[in-house]
C-alpha cells in the first residue's frame, strides 16, 4: 500500500488550488495605489556607439514623470559576475562592467539605454518611442560568430578586450600532457565536431518588477520574478545601487517558471527601485514577450570539438574537448561558471575514464547574455560525451548498450574520484541501464522497426547514460573553484503556540511544489499532519538568508537545512519535556509526535510542549529559554550525483526528414524520493525540454546580430503534439551518502539526459535505413537538416 | 473612452475602455480578474484563453469593445457553485497537470472547451486541441492525462505508446 502522507507519499499539491482557480498572485497581478509604469528604450542594433540620447521631447509628453539614461547610472556599481575564472596562463578573466542602462555603447539588440516612467503604460510606451526617434546611435559591425569574434582583434564588443575572449580555461591543465599522450597512444581515435544549440528560456511568465520607496522610513521594496530573492537583494543593494540591505525587502511572489533565467539580477530591477525613490511612487515594469526573447539570459550555445581515444573493443582511454562558449554581450551572474565548472567537471560522465582534459574559450558577442539554463553546462557535457560514444560504436561496429556497460563505473568503485575533480559518492549505473532496457523492450525493437517500415517510416533507438553534479553546492569546493558566494541554504522552523508550524525557507518554489513536499518532510519528522505545516518562501523580510532554487538544490541543500532545524526543535522539545516531566533530558524519547520518559507512561504531546514554550511560567530561565523556533544553515559536503539511462525511439520520414519521438523511457536514480508524483512531473518537463532542444529549438541571430527567432511565431516551442507520453521510473535508488534525506535532486535530469538519446536515435534510424554516410546532425534535428543529411 | 457592458462569470459588469483596450487588459486591470494571464505578444501561448459566449478565445487578441454584450467566462468562474474544484480542475490537481501555474488558466479554459465539444477525446485529439497553449514546465504529459481523466477515461496505464 503506498503511503498517503509523509515522506514518499504522492501527495497532491496544495498550491494547485490557487493556481487552478485564478488566485495565484504573480508580480504583474499586483495593483498598487499610485502606481506608475516604466518602459525601456532598447537598442535596435546589435552593436553601436551612443552618440546622443535626447530626452527633452519625451520628458514633456503627457503623463511622463521621469526619464533615465545611462548617464544617470554611470557612477553606480555594475551587475557583477559571481564566479571568477582564471585562464590557463593564470590571468583572471576579463570582466567588463554591466551597467543598469547602457552607457557609451549598446552591445546587443534589446540592450536598454534609456527608460521612461509615466502615469500609464501607453504614455510611457509613446515617450520611449520618442526617445528612440531622438537618439543617435552609430551602428558598428556586429560580432555574432564566435570563431570570427576571436579571430578579429579589431572589432570588439568591449573596447578594452581586444580578442573578445573572456577567458581560456583548461581543466585540468596539469593533466593535459598525460591526456595528449594517452590520446596519441590509443589504438582507435574518434573525433566529432558539434554545436549545442542556443536556447531561449521562455518561462511562461515574462520577467516583471515593481519598485516601491517609502520616503518616511527610507525603506525600499522590490517585488520581482526571482528564483532567489536574497541573492537579488544582495546584488541590487550591495553591488549596484548601494542601498543597505536592511533598507530593502525583496519579494518573489508566485513566479511562473524560471529554469535559470530568473536566478540573475537584471538592470530593470535596479531601474524601478531608483525610479521609485525619485518619484516616491510605485514603479512597475513587465516584459513583453519580445523583451524576454531579447534580454532574458539565454542558455547553451557551445561549439565543441571532442576527441575520444579507445581500444578496438570500446574501452574508453581518453577524452579531450575544445569548446567555444558564447557568453553574449555581458557577464550574467553565473555565466562564467556554466561552461566551466558545471560543464568541464562532468566530462568523465558515469564512466571510468583515466584521462580527460577540457578546454573552454568563452567569447563575448553582440548577442543577449548567456547563462545557466535548465541543466546548465551539464547538458552540454552529456551531449558531447553521449554523441561521441555512439560514434565510436558505429566506427568500431560495437553494440552501444554493451559499450556503455563496459565503461560504466561499478557499484564497488564508489567513492570514485574522477580525473576532472569530482568525487562521486554512490551510484548503480548498471541497475538504471538494465531497468531502462527492460522498460524499452530492447529485444522487441526489430519487430517494432518492421512495423514502422511497413508504414513507410525508419525507426531508430538511441541511448544515453547520463550523470550530473547537482545539489549546488559545497561552499568550500566552489570557493576554490572561483565562486564569489557560498552556496549553502537556510531554513527557520517556527513552532507556534498551539503547535502549528511555519517553515521559512531560503529555497524558492516556482513550480517545484515546495509548499507540499517540504511540509511532508516536516510532518513526518514531527509526527504531525501536513495540514499543520505552512511553508513560507520568497520574502527576504520573512525568510533567513538562503541562496534560492536552481541546480536541483532545493531539497538536497535547503531541505537538509530544514531537516536540521527540525532536529533542533526536537532537541529543544526534549529539554522542555524533561523540565515538565521532571525527568533527565537524556531519558526523553521523541516518537510519533510524543515526548516520553523512556520506560514510563509519562509523556507530553508535541502540542503541549509547544504551548508550554510560549507560556513558560515556571521555566528555569538560566538553562531553558522560552519559545520554540530554530534556524539551521546547511552547507553540503559534496555535490549530489543523480544518474540514469534514457532510451528514445524515433520514427523518421525519409521523404520529408520529419522526426517523431514515438517512445521515451527514463530510468533514473534520484536517491530517496520524497513525493513520486512531483518527481515524475519534474522528469516529464525536463524530457520535454530535451526533445525541444533536440528537434525544434533554433535560436538564430543573423550576421547583423538581429534575433530572427524573437517570438513564438519564429521560435518553435515544443507543443503537446510534439512529444509523447514518457515512461518514467525512479525505482533504482542509491541514497546520497552525505545528506540525511538521502536525496539527490531531479529538476534538471530530463533536460540533461534526453537530447543525446533523441539524436542518437535519429542517427540509428538513418543507418538502419541505409544512410550510413550520415555521421552526425546538429541540433535541432529539423526536417530540413535530416532531409539534407539523407540527400547530401 | 467608451463604456462597455458584458457578463463576466455570470455577473453584469461595465467599464470605460479605450478603443484599443484588449479584453485581457479589461479583465485584469479593469475588473481585477488576474487569473487570466498574458504570456506573449502574438496570440501564441494561450495563457489568456477565456470563453466568450461559450467559445474559447485568446483574450489578448480581442478588443474589450468588441465583446460588448457577450457572456465571458474566466478561470475565476470555473469552480463549482460551492467553491469546490470542477471535475476538470480536480483532474489537473489529481494528475499533477500544473507546475508553476502560469499557463494553467489557459490550459483549463481550452480543455474545457474541448470537452464541451468532444466528451471523450483521444490522446491525439487532446494534444492537437492544445496546440495553441504552451507549457514550459510539464512536458504536457500530465496535462494530457488530466484532460483524458476528466472525460472519464482510465488513464492509469498511460505510458509511452
Amino acid at each position: 500500500m503506498p503511503k498517503d502522507h509523509g515522506i514518499g507519499a504522492s501527495l497532491k499539491r496544495r498550491e494547485d488550488v490557487r493556481f487552478l482557480t485564478g488566485r495565484g498572485v504573480y508580480t504583474d497581478d499586483m495593483a498598487l495605489h499610485g502606481q506608475t509604469y516604466a518602459v525601456f528604450v532598447r537598442s535596435t542594433v546589435a552593436h553601436g556607439r551612443i552618440k546622443s540620447v535626447n530626452t527633452a521631447k519625451a520628458a514633456a509628453m503627457p503623463g511622463v514623470l521621469a526619464v533615465f539614461t545611462g548617464e544617470d547610472f554611470k557612477d553606480v556599481g555594475g551587475n557583477p559576475a559571481g564566479w571568477l575564472i582564471n585562464s590557463r596562463d593564470g590571468t583572471p578573466m576579463r570582466e567588463p562592467k554591466r551597467p543598469v542602462l547602457a552607457h557609451g555603447k549598446v552591445r546587443h539588440v534589446g540592450d536598454a539605454y534609456a527608460a521612461v516612467v509615466a502615469e500609464t503604460y501607453a504614455q510611457a510606451k509613446d515617450a520611449a518611442q520618442q526617445i528612440a526617434d531622438d537618439s543617435v546611435i552609430e551602428e558598428l559591425p556586429a560580432i555574432v560568430d564566435m570563431k570570427a569574434a576571436v579571430a578579429d582583434a579589431s572589432n570588439r564588443v568591449h573596447d578594452e578586450i581586444p580578442d573578445n575572449l573572456c577567458f581560456d580555461w583548461g581543466w585540468i591543465e596539469d593533466n593535459r600532457a598525460a591526456v595528449d599522450a594517452a590520446m596519441q597512444a590509443a589504438p582507435h581515435k574518434v573525433t566529432l565536431e558539434l554545436v549545442n544549440n542556443r536556447l531561449v528560456p521562455n518561462a511562461m511568465e515574462p520577467r516583471a518588477s515593481i519598485g516601491e520607496y517609502n520616503p518616511g522610513t527610507g525603506d525600499y521594496k522590490l517585488t520581482t520574478t526571482s528564483q532567489n530573492p536574497h541573492l537579488t537583494r544582495l546584488l541590487v543593494a550591495a553591488f549596484v545601487l548601494g542601498i543597505p540591505e536592511n533598507k530593502l525587502t525583496v519579494v518573489a511572489p508566485d513566479v511562473g517558471g524560471g529554469f535559470g533565467s530568473k536566478i540573475y539580477h537584471y538592470g530593470e530591477e535596479a531601474l524601478v527601485l531608483a525610479a521609485a525613490k525619485k518619484l516616491a511612487r510605485p514603479v512597475r515594469w513587465t516584459a513583453e514577450r519580445s523583451e524576454s526573447f531579447l534580454t532574458d539570459a539565454h542558455g547553451r550555445d557551445h561549439v565543441t570539438k571532442i576527441e575520444l581515444g579507445c581500444t578496438k573493443d570500446g574501452q574508453i582511454l581518453a577524452i579531450r574537448t575544445e569548446t567555444l562558449a558564447n557568453v553574449g554581450a555581458y557577464l550574467s551572474n553565473f555565466s562564467t561558471a556554466t561552461p566551466t565548472f558545471l560543464h568541464g567537471t562532468l566530462m568523465a560522465g558515469p564512466y571510468k575514464v583515466p584521462h580527460v582534459y577540457v578546454n573552454v574559450k568563452t567569447v563575448f558577442t553582440n548577442t543577449a547574455p548567456v547563462d545557466a539554463y535548465r541543466g546548465a553546462g551539464r547538458p552540454e557535457a552529456t551531449y558531447s560525451l553521449e554523441r561521441i560514444i555512439d560514434k565510436m560504436c558505429r566506427e568500431l561496429n560495437l553494440d552501444p548498450f554493451e559499450v556503455r556497460r563496459k565503461n560504466l563505473l561499478t557499484p564497488d568503485q564508489f567513492p570514485y574520484t574522477t580525473p576532472v575533480g569530482l568525487v562521486y559518492d554512490t551510484g548503480n549505473y548498471q541497475a538504471t541501464l538494465d531497468k531502462a532496457m527492460a522498460m524499452a523492450d530492447v529485444s522487441g525493437f526489430a519487430k517494432r522497426a518492421a512495423e514502422s517500415k511497413a508504414r513507410g517510416k525508419l525507426r531508430g533507438m538511441g541511448l544515453s547514460t547520463w550523470i550530473e553534479a547537482c545539489g549546488i553546492a559545497p561552499s568550500h569546493l566552489v570557493g576554490i573553484l572561483g565562486s564569489r558566494v557560498g552556496l549553502y541554504d537556510a531554513a527557520t522552523v517556527r513552532v507556534n503556540a498551539t503547535g502549528n508550524i511555519s517553515v521559512m525557507t531560503g529555497a524558492h518554489s516556482h513550480g517545484q511544489g515546495h509548499e507540499t513536499v517540504f511540509a511532508q518532510i516536516v510532518a513526518e519528522k514531527l509526527g504531525i499532519p501536513e495540514s499543520s505545516v505552512e511553508i513560507v518562501h520568497g520574502d527576504t523580510s520573512k525568510i533567513p538568508f538562503g541562496m534560492g532554487s536552481y541546480g536541483s538544490r532545493s531539497l538536497a541543500v535547503c531541505g537538509t537545512a530544514m531537516t536540521k532545524a527540525v532536529d533542533k526543535i526536537i532537541a529543544k522539545g526534549k529539554k522542555i519535556a524533561a523540565h515538565m516531566l521532571e525527568a533527565s533530558e537524556g531519558d526523553i524519547t521523541f516518537e510519533d509526535g510524543k515526548f516520553q520518559v523512556a520506560g514510563t507512561d509519562k509523556a507530553k504531546t508535541f502540542g503541549e510542549i509547544a504551548f508550554s514554550a510560549y507560556v513558560p511560567h515556571n521555566y528555569p530561565l538560566e538553562t531553558l529559554e522560552p519559545g520554540l523556533e530554530e534556524t539551521a544553515f546547511y552547507d553540503p559536503a559534496n555535490f549530489t550525483y543523480p544518474a540514469g539511462a534514457y532510451i528514445c525511439e524515433v520514427e523518421v520520414d525519409e521523404g520529408t526528414g520529419k522526426v517523431d519521438v514515438v517512445a521515451f523511457h527514463c530510468a533514473d536514480d534520484f536517491g530517496n524520493v520524497m513525493n513520486p508524483l512531483i518527481v515524475e512531473g519534474q522528469v516529464h518537463g525536463g524530457v520535454g525540454q530535451g526533445i525541444g532542444q533536440a528537434l525544434l529549438e533554433f535560436t538564430t541571430y543573423d550576421e547583423n546580430g538581429q534575433l530572427l527567432t524573437g517570438s513564438y511565431m519564429d521560435y518553435p516551442m515544443p507543443r503537446a503534439e510534439d512529444v509523447p507520453f514518457y515512461n518514467v521510473d525512479y525505482s533504482c535508488q542509491t541514497p546520497c551518502t552525505h545528506n540525511p534525506l538521502g536525496v539527490k535532486g531531479c529538476g534538471e535530469a530530463g533536460a540533461i539526459g534526453s537530447p543525446p538519446a533523441v539524436v542518437n536515435a535519429v542517427i540509428d534510424a538513418l543507418h538502419r535505413g541505409g544512410h550510413t554516410h550520415v555521421k552526425h546532425i546538429d541540433m535541432p534535428v529539423s526536417p530540413s537538416r535530416v532531409w539534407s543529411a539523407i540527400n547530401g | 473612452m467608451t463604456k462597455v457592458s458584458m457578463t463576466v462569470n455570470g455577473k453584469a459588469v461595465s467599464g470605460e475602455v479605450e478603443g484599443r483596450t484588449l479584453l485581457s487588459s479589461f479583465l485584469r486591470e479593469g475588473l481585477g480578474l488576474t487569473g487570466t494571464h498574458v504570456g506573449c505578444d502574438t496570440s501564441q501561448c494561450g495563457a489568456c484563453v477565456v470563453h466568450v459566449d461559450g467559445k474559447p478565445v485568446k483574450s489578448c487578441t480581442v478588443f474589450a469593445a468588441d465583446v460588448a454584450g457577450a457572456s465571458v467566462k474566466t478561470i475565476e468562474g470555473m469552480a463549482n457553485a460551492d467553491g469546490s474544484l470542477s471535475v476538470l480542475q480536480q483532474a489537473f490537481q489529481d494528475h499533477h497537470g500544473l507546475q508553476c501555474g502560469f499557463c494553467t488558466p489557459g490550459m483549463v479554459m481550452s480543455s474545457a472547451a474541448l470537452l464541451a465539444e468532444n466528451p471523450k477525446p483521444t490522446e491525439h485529439e487532446v494534444r492537437h486541441h492544445l496546440e495553441g497553449n504552451i507549457c514550459r514546465c510539464t512536458g504536457y504529459h500530465n496535462i494530457v492525462k488530466a484532460v483524458m481523466a476528466a472525460s472519464g477515461q482510465d488513464v492509469s496505464a498511460v505510458a509511452a505508446e
